[in-house]
């Protein structure tokens, strides 16, 4: 459990009662803490009197609930048909290569980048397109990566 | 009239850099104490001359500014305000040269008649533009005639399906119950679509005033809309014009001074193709997974927590005010007999214009793509379009004269789909954009139907072998058996329609999917598996440009050397074989 009790009890508040509130209540909870880990849905599960069962069912269903903490920079790549068709395989192969992720792992060693694959970023016209945190990176070719990348390195913070 | 400056300030628009173009502008005024109005709109839809910038109000008419560059704007903005012809990359303009300005008279504009055009956070802006006028008018009107109008003017569905929303609309009138609900489905999850966002982000109060007219039609107190998580700015656009509209008595109690109550929220997705399907979409609001249920009973009989429900599009709302507004006769006037109006597009892929377009519907495709979309964007020439997205399929050059409506569409085995049109050519690979598909839409099947969890995944198999290089004549037959029980087996529409896009490249790419099997190559040279990346020595001069653009330097030699690829850590990207300025790097 990384926030304190009082926080996330603000948010069942908030809810409590309301029809409909699991989906955007586990929205605000993973906001507040970067995911859902076991605890916190015990705790909502106990709180909401909603089945735990029922909670991690809807974690498990849509693709926005992450049940792992998130590294410091997530990087969406989109995986549309527009990105697909401009080469977004290479993007993406590049990608991993230069984080050095393995098939089906998502964040870094270091816990810098957090890789997530998404459907649309919906600026198809700049084909292939990487968004990383807020920023859009698009017309990408596989050796422009490790150049992106490099700016968002983590630096030891200075004292 | 004063010197207004709009800004294209969308998703896309952001994403090219308006921001930074924004705020130079910003700082052009203030330094300069120009006499400017400075504005923020939407997207007009040249995405592919983001950013954009439009001049406006003073002796030389409106001009758009495409692919503006911070640092020059300045001058431009100097020059209008001097009276003279503004020079730079002019895209539209009503006095003088614009390259686009032909291309713009093809198209139709009902449902975008507001975007890139007004403010979408202003109100104000849209109640100028006519906004909102319709709900006053239709607040007069008998419910009855309401529903007449919208059955009259033929409008069908936007979501994909195409079924007539006024009968869809008299349905849910005529059931019985205490409380209804009326929905709008934002959830667009096709990737490669993004038709809805522009609306939702560039002219949030169409939609807002085609649901209360809905809602008053059909006698409905509440409505919500779903809208994907991904798109934020949409969701913000949102939910400031529902408070606006709030404020001024369009939304709440006693609406415009009548009895009529309606409230309205949003609700946003969590990332789940098939909650765009509507009975999966309710369950989702209603805080559960997102499973698609058996219809009968359909949502205008029992809906959202069981009450009668009308669900219908963004694109398909945003039309009900210009209806009410104009009437059918007007809105038939556009399209043809049996799909009247205009559909909004998507263009994007090897398309010159990619971005967005209304046109009216019975235009042929090979006008889309040629006319409003600028024809190819490089010298590879056309090879299909796909249309609908993963429930859809690819349409060949030869069918290219088919005209745009939901009968035509369907018969080459494609649907309409939401409005997604994806442009390929010699480049892309048919077989490799079907295993894209059944990947999307294995990945997103809710696993309820047997033949959907598991069919696709048989298909996926399959098709990933073929792409390997490991596939078998058998095969062929095979997807083609899984595709009709997939099709059979399926409750809704995310399977029944999933092996769409294997069926249209099997019937019009057979030959592709033959080179994968018999002759183990690509002929389009995409699957990796089938490419490999040599370097020709007695070409190569050792200028070490394609080791310095290696991502995973696998290219080793030194300067004046031949180099030498390690094919086992080789990641086939291409870089190299784009960089060489010699030909000194074979593909296959
Ligand atoms: C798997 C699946 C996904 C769908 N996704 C969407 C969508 O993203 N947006 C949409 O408007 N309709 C979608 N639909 C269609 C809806 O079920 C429904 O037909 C539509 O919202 C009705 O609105 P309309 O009559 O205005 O088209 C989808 C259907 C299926 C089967």
């Amino acid at each position: 459990m990384q926030t304190a009790f009082s926080k996330l009890d603000a948010v069942i508040a908030k809810y409590h009662g309301r029809k409909g509130a699991l989906i955007p209540l586990m929205q605000e909870v993973q906001e507040l803490e970067g995911f859902l880990s076991q605890a916190t849905m015990r705790y909502l599960s106990e709180q909401m009197q909603i089945p735990a069962a029922e909670i991690y069912g809807v974690a498990t269903f849509y693709s926005m609930f992450r049940l792992k903490p998130k590294g410091r920079h997530t990087i969406r790549m989109c995986k549309g048909t527009a990105c697909h068709v401009s080469g977004a395989n290479g993007i993406s192969m590049a990608l991993r290569e230069a984080l050095n992720l393995g098939e089906g792992e998502e964040t870094t060693a270091d816990n810098n980048f957090t890789l997530m694959e998404v459907a649309c970023l919906g600026c198809c016209s700049l084909a292939p397109v990487i968004m990383i945190d807020e920023r859009t990176f698009g017309k990408l070719t596989p050796e422009k990566i490790p150049a992106i990348l490099e700016k968002f390195a983590f630096v030891q913070e200075e004292k | 009239m004063s010197f207004v400056i709009k800004v294209g300030m969308a998703s896309c628009g952001l994403a090219a850099g308006a921001m930074d173009v924004y705020l130079a502008i910003k700082q052009h005024i203030q330094s300069s104490d120009l006499p400017v109005i400075l504005k923020k709109t939407a997207c007009i839809g040249m995405c592919f001359e983001e950013p954009i910038v439009e001049f406006w109000g003073l002796e030389q008419g409106r001009i758009a500014l495409g692919k503006v560059d911070p640092q020059t704007i300045g001058s431009l903005m100097d020059d209008y305000l001097a009276g003279k012809q503004v020079q730079g990359n002019v895209i539209l303009a009503e006095k003088q040269e614009g390259v686009h300005n032909e291309l713009f008279g093809e198209q139709v504009r009902i449902v975008l008649r507001n975007c890139g055009v007004i403010d979408p956070e202003s109100l104000a802006d849209y109640e100028a533009a006519g906004g909102y006028q319709a709900l006053a008018k239709a607040l007069k009107m008998d419910r009855k005639k309401i529903i007449e109008e919208v059955k009259d003017s033929g409008l069908r569905g936007r979501g994909g399906a195409g079924f007539s929303t006024g009968m869809k609309w008299s349905f849910c009138h005529a059931a019985k119950g205490d409380k209804k609900y009326v929905v709008c489905n934002a959830d667009e999850g096709d990737p490669g679509a993004f038709m809805d966002r522009s609306v939702l982000e560039g002219d949030p109060h169409s939609i807002i005033e085609g649901m209360i007219i809905g809602a008053y039609a059909m006698g409905a107190g509440e409505g919500y809309i779903y809208c994907r998580a991904e798109y934020p700015l949409a969701i913000k656009h949102l939910k400031d014009a529902i408070e606006a509209a709030t404020a001024r008595g369009y939304l709440g109690k006693k609406i415009l001074g009548t009895s009529f109550d309606f409230e309205l929220h949003i609700k946003e997705g969590a990332g789940a193709f098939v909650c765009g399907e509507e009975t999966a979409l309710m369950a989702s609001i209603e805080g559960k997974r997102g499973m698609p249920t058996i219809r009968p009973p359909f949502p205008a009989e029992s809906g959202l927590w069981g009450k009668p429900t009308n669900i219908n599009n963004v694109e398909t709302w945003a039309n009900i005010s210009w209806i009410i507004s104009n009437g059918a006769a007007a809105y038939r006037k556009y399209g043809t007999e049996k799909s009247p109006g205009t559909k909004v597009f998507a263009l994007a892929g090897k398309i010159a214009n990619s971005g967005l377009i209304e046109v009216p519907m019975g235009i042929s495709i090979r006008d889309v793509i040629y006319k409003v979309g600028g024809g190819m964007k490089t010298e590879s020439p056309f090879k299909a379009v796909q249309l609908g997205g993963p429930s859809g399929g690819c349409i060949p050059a030869s069918l290219l004269d088919t005209t745009v409506d939901y009968d035509s569409i369907t018969k080459t085995g494609a649907i309409m789909g939401s409005g997604g049109m994806v442009v390929m050519d010699e480049n892309t690979c048919m077989v490799d954009v079907a295993r894209f598909f059944l990947n999307f839409t294995q990945n997103e099947s809710c696993g309820k139907c047997t033949f959907c969890r598991i069919g696709t995944r048989r298909m996926l198999e399959i098709l990933t072998a073929i792409t390997e290089g490991k596939g078998s004549l058998e095969d062929i037959e095979k997807l083609e058996a899984l595709a009709v029980n997939i099709i059979k087996g399926s409750l809704c529409g995310l399977g029944q329609t999933a092996p769409n896009p294997v069926l249209t490249t099997l019937r019009y790419f057979k030959n592709e999917y033959l080179a994968h099997i018999t002759e183990k190559r690509c002929p389009a040279g995409v699957c990796t598996a089938l490419l490999k990346y040599e370097i020709i020595p007695d070409k190569c001069i050792g200028c070490t440009a394609c080791a310095r653009k290696c991502p995973v330097n696998c290219i080793a030699g030194s300067v004046k050397q031949v180099h030498v690829i390690d094919q086992g850590r080789c990641i086939k990207c291409g870089a190299c074989y784009s960089t060489c300025k010699f030909n000194a790097i074979k593909k296959g």
